[in-house]
């Protein structure tokens, strides 16, 4: 009873944690077979990927990194540097490292594409799924991770798994937000024109939208690749094996020599993707006036 | 072409905003646009539009921007949907067309050229020319055979497989066309389609449109606020403000019927010697002679009307050449027949011509000028002085 103007009432607040908390708990008791496929499938994708990069020659992947990066930027020089720098990474012996984080980050990426680019088209089209989706997006942006990250624990136990949905949930948005952006600002004169022409919507989406937002959409793909190189150390403090691991056990042992050189390739990986797809989205303007 | 009507506009109003009721009330009390647009918000985009597109005419809407020329044209394909009142497409009611119908009508029917171009930069330019048919899916061989044709009709062969940001403006228009003509539609709306190209562009586009036109016989919808455009390509001109049609006339009687000052003023700055016409300003000629008379009898006709010159024309009324007052007593003296003294350096025009394109003729000719028809038939003259005090 003592002044309520300055403290706020014991009586009024309420605690909706606990409950939370074991429904989280209940759920993944209840429906555990569910989360086991999901993980199974998760699994077995990820180190698809990963025994697909195994596979590959180390000089090989260096090879392709350095035509890729020919190509895109229409520069020898920055081709020869991408080798130059994979082949750091390499030698610092973190080549394995890097392809296991390579793999969720891939996992990841191929994930948020298949969710994204429909829900960005749907946002694009629909005001009332936009009006739906967008608060969802802010919360999954502004959300700190840490926060999804003990449920995703929770349900699928620490490993590659609540990495990777971790690293989904967070970069996803950008593919979802720059879809939807890229679809609704091409030009009104050619959207007008596609459907002046007869076009249904489905052929005016794929025919003309799409098309016309292809840089923007693949603004959204570098967008998102970058997110997920950034989870990296994130996703090791639930398991998953990559530089982000070798970073954390670094740290843990307060050997600054040696975290700094699974940093720096990250890095290295960072520089790379984004030089890649920048040339993507610059590919996809040249067709675009 | 008199009452073969097309497109028939009933009543159309458009509104933009939220309370239309209270909009339309002010408005019928006879408020204007801004007071409406203040007081309740809404935006008066048409208000109470009427009017008949004939069938192969080409009907030019004018008016600034805002005046809701480029709403009402996207009315006529259903981009933008009317508030209230009707629009028929031959009997079809336009508004009430459900999606399949809908779709086919744009297919079929209508189709549309934009002011800035609406190509689709990411294909080239058969694949933009051959879009229409690409929906309604022709088969690939023929839609390419069909888009070629429009290419050459447009004067773009060999730009078949280029990308669109490699052409001109002006190029590109004509890509705007042919791929509006692909489709063989009965209606082309034109929304400014010439606004965006510079002047000399704009004067070859226009020719070629005139060209097409008269080759295809389709009914064009013209949208510009360019008023000697209009009045050159238009066989009706509408002029229209905030959303009301002022004035629907031929573009000659809007010269000499202005329905208001508004009128008035926006064809101020047209040029007359673009809209009138030999036909316009020529008069009978007073002495006519044939080449048999007698000269005695072409002295007494000309003395008896107070002239200098009489035009000569044979039985069939077909132009010969004019004979001086000098020359038919040169004629009379030395007694020979009229026809070896008639001067047949005399300028000739077909009534059609524009002012314009005769004002040079007509101020370096010694005689005025002679207005024929195809048959070569006398149908009046043309003084200098007409020309020039008409202008």
């Amino acid at each position: 009873m003592d002044n309520y103007l300055l403290q706020f009432p014991e009586a009024w607040q309420f605690d909706v944690g606990d409950s939370i908390d074991i429904w989280i708990k209940t759920v993944s008791q209840d429906h555990r077979e569910v989360f086991t496929a999901i993980k199974t499938a998760v699994i077995t994708s990820v180190k698809g990927i990963y025994s697909l990069l195994e596979m590959t020659p180390w000089w090989l992947l260096i090879f392709i990194v350095m035509i890729l990066g020919w190509r895109m930027s229409g520069k020898k020089r920055v081709g020869a540097l991408f080798g130059a720098m994979l082949f750091f990474v390499g030698s610092s012996g973190l080549w394995v490292h890097m392809l296991q984080t390579l793999s969720i980050v891939i996992a990841a990426v191929i994930l948020s594409v298949i969710l994204g680019f429909p829900l960005g088209i749907l946002i694009a089209m629909s005001k009332r799924a936009e009006s739906i989706i967008r608060p969802i997006l802010d919360l999954m942006q502004t959300m700190p991770t840490f926060v999804y990250l003990v449920p995703a624990v929770i349900l699928f136990s620490i490993g590659m798994t609540p990495a990777l949905m971790a690293t989904t949930i967070y970069a996803v948005v950008p593919m979802i937000r720059l879809t939807s952006h890229g679809i609704n600002h091409v030009d009104t004169e050619v959207v007008e024109a596609a459907k002046a022409f007869g076009s249904t919507t489905l052929q005016a989406l794929i025919k003309v939208q799409i098309p016309q937002a292809k840089s923007t959409i693949m603004a959204g793909l570098n967008q998102t690749i970058m997110m997920a190189m950034s989870m990296v150390v994130t996703c090791a403090l639930i398991g998953a094996n990559g530089l982000g691991m070798e970073i954390l056990i670094a740290t843990n042992r307060t050997e600054m020599g040696k975290a700094l050189m699974p940093g720096i390739a990250i890095v290295i990986i960072a520089i790379i993707l984004d030089r890649l797809t920048q040339g993507l989205i610059k590919k996809s303007e040249a067709t675009k006036t | 072409m008199k009452n073969d009507v097309i497109i028939k506009v009933e009543n159309a109003t458009k509104l933009y905003g939220i309370n239309k009721p209270e909009a339309i009330k002010l408005a019928k009390e006879g408020a204007d646009k801004e007071t409406i647009q203040k007081k309740t918000g809404v935006t008066i985009a048409l208000w109470d539009v009427s009017f008949e597109v004939q069938r192969g005419e080409i009907f030019v809407i004018i008016g600034l921007s805002g005046s809701g020329k480029s709403t009402l044209v996207r009315c006529f394909n259903k981009l933008n949907k009317l508030t209230s009142g009707k629009i028929f497409y031959e009997d079809r009611d336009v508004e009430k067309l459900n999606k399949k119908e809908l779709l086919d009508f744009r297919r079929e029917k209508i189709s549309m050229v934009f002011q800035n171009f609406g190509l689709m930069s990411h294909r080239t330019v058969i694949d933009n020319v051959a879009y229409g048919l690409e929906v309604k899916s022709v088969p690939k061989e023929e839609r390419y055979d069909r888009a070629r044709e429009m290419i050459s009709m447009v004067g773009l062969e060999g730009w078949e497989d280029q990308p669109i940001e490699s052409l001109s403006g002006g190029m590109k228009q004509r890509v705007g066309l042919a791929r509006a003509l692909a489709n063989d539609p009965e209606v082309l709306l034109m929304d400014e389609p010439f606004s965006a190209l510079d002047p000399l562009v704009k004067r070859d586009m226009q020719f070629e449109l005139l060209s097409i036109q008269e080759k295809l016989q389709k009914t064009v919808i013209f949208i510009t606020h360019d008023i000697n455009e209009a009045f050159k390509l238009g066989t009706t001109v509408a002029i229209m403000k905030d959303g009301k049609l002022i004035q629907l006339d031929t573009p000659q009687n809007m010269f000499m019927h202005p329905a208001d000052e508004y009128v008035s003023k926006f064809i101020d700055s047209a040029d007359r010697g673009k809209v009138f016409t030999a036909k316009h300003v020529m008069v009978t000629p007073r002495c006519i002679v044939r080449p048999k008379d007698a000269p005695e009898q072409a002295i007494r006709e000309m003395r008896s009307y107070d002239v200098s010159t009489a035009y000569a024309v044979d039985a069939r009324m077909s132009f010969l050449g004019v004979i001086t007052i000098d020359d038919a007593l040169l004629a009379r003296k030395e007694n020979l027949p009229l026809d070896s003294f008639i001067k047949k350096e005399v300028c000739t025009t077909p009534p059609e011509t524009l002012l314009s394109d005769i004002l040079q003729t007509a101020a370096d000719s010694k005689y005025p000028i002679a207005v024929v028809d195809e048959k070569n038939r006398l149908q009046g003259i043309i003084s200098r002085s007409a020309v020039l005090s008409s202008l």
